[in-house]
């Protein structure tokens, strides 16, 4: 039964104010059982006001193997970092 | 109304949630995939948890100083009160989410009710667990619908589930003498008010899950009484073993 369920990933908003954010992934044969699903299995322990699911295979992923091209550039320009400027005292959480 | 008449009502609901808490536990690992065995097993430490408030209170009552523990584990079969429905076996998927959501819905209601008790106890003990059994009827609800409504196969295990447990349902509504007195002094649930509704909304999700209702009017009954099914004497000696082995253990 099992390999017939399409995968799901999940995402959970913590806190109200607070991002959804990726938990993990589930099977489930569609998506209101992803959804009960997921509230069992990620947010038993109140980890979350809200949930996300989404069928993996809707989700488009970058290639590994252009991982050169688009990631390693960046590497060598620290100048993209806001490190240069000085901070006040009173500005926090930057 | 006396204090051994609202033990006995107690008793009623409370052994309910203890024993189908306890089949559902025995699916720990054994569930047909991890999400449906987490959920089963959430649900059954949900009945747990509420069967523990229960029995607090009992234990409060009783003039002999007993313990939620004594109360659980240390009782004759026949001084179980659970209705049969929920002693029923983990027969396969179909049994499990049939059985769970003849229990649910009558669960919800119960607590619905058990909401405007006079007794305090009663009160906070049902808002508190009105919630977890809303959900319990989620699960198991929207589970019967794609069973019912999914594959030749699962159909056909939904419909022997819902013919074989239907004739369980009845008992869910029988009050004893005992129990008229605690509902007659604004404590209880008056079950009969329930009744309609309960065979209303089971029909409306039968119908959405394209299974028939069976036609049978014999209906089982005397759980509540402490007439037990063959299944119970099994399921007390696996979940007494560990007080009765180890007298007054504690964990």
């Amino acid at each position: 039964m099992k390999k017939d369920w399409p995968l799901w990933e999940v995402f959970v908003r913590s806190k109200n104010g607070l991002e959804h954010r990726h938990f993990g992934s589930l099977h489930a044969p569609d998506a209101q059982i992803a959804i009960n699903n997921a509230r069992d299995v990620y947010t038993r322990r109140k980890e979350g006001v809200s949930i996300w699911v989404v069928e993996s295979k809707n989700i488009t992923a970058s290639n590994p193997d252009d991982n050169s091209e688009l990631f390693d550039p960046a590497e060598d320009k620290a100048y993209r970092h806001p490190t240069f400027y000085t901070l006040p005292d009173d500005v926090k959480h930057m | 109304m006396s204090n051994k008449d609202l033990t006995h009502y107690i008793y009623g609901i409370a052994d309910n949630a203890l024993i189908l808490g306890q089949r559902l536990g025995e699916l720990c690992g054994h569930g047909p995939n991890l999400e449906t065995d987490i959920a089963m097993t959430n649900i059954a430490l949900d009945l747990l948890g509420q069967t523990r408030s229960y029995f607090q209170y009992i234990a409060k009552l009783s003039p002999d100083n007993l313990n939620e523990d004594d109360v659980a584990f240390l009782r004759k079969e026949h001084e179980y009160r659970n209705v049969l429905l929920v002693e029923q076996p983990n027969t396969d998927f179909a049994y499990i989410i049939t059985r769970q959501y003849f229990f649910d819905v009558f669960h919800f209601l119960l607590l619905e009710q058990l909401q405007q008790s006079t007794d305090v106890n009663l009160m906070a003990i049902a808002k508190k667990s009105i919630k977890e059994v809303s959900y319990h009827k989620r699960f198991s609800g929207d589970w019967l619908i794609r069973l019912g409504d999914g594959t030749a196969i699962s159909q056909e295990k939904a419909q022997q589930a819902v013919n074989d447990l239907w004739m369980y349902t009845n008992e869910l509504f029988e009050v004893s003498e005992g129990d008229q007195h605690v509902i007659d002094a604004g404590y209880g649930a008056n079950l009969s008010e329930l009744k309609d509704r309960y065979y209303k909304e089971i029909s409306d999700t039968l119908a959405k899950a394209t299974l028939n209702i069976p036609e049978e009017s014999y209906f089982q009954n005397g759980g509540k009484k402490g007439i037990h099914s063959e299944h119970m004497g099994y399921i007390l000696a696996d979940m007494q073993y560990m007080q009765r082995t180890y007298p007054n253990m504690k964990w």
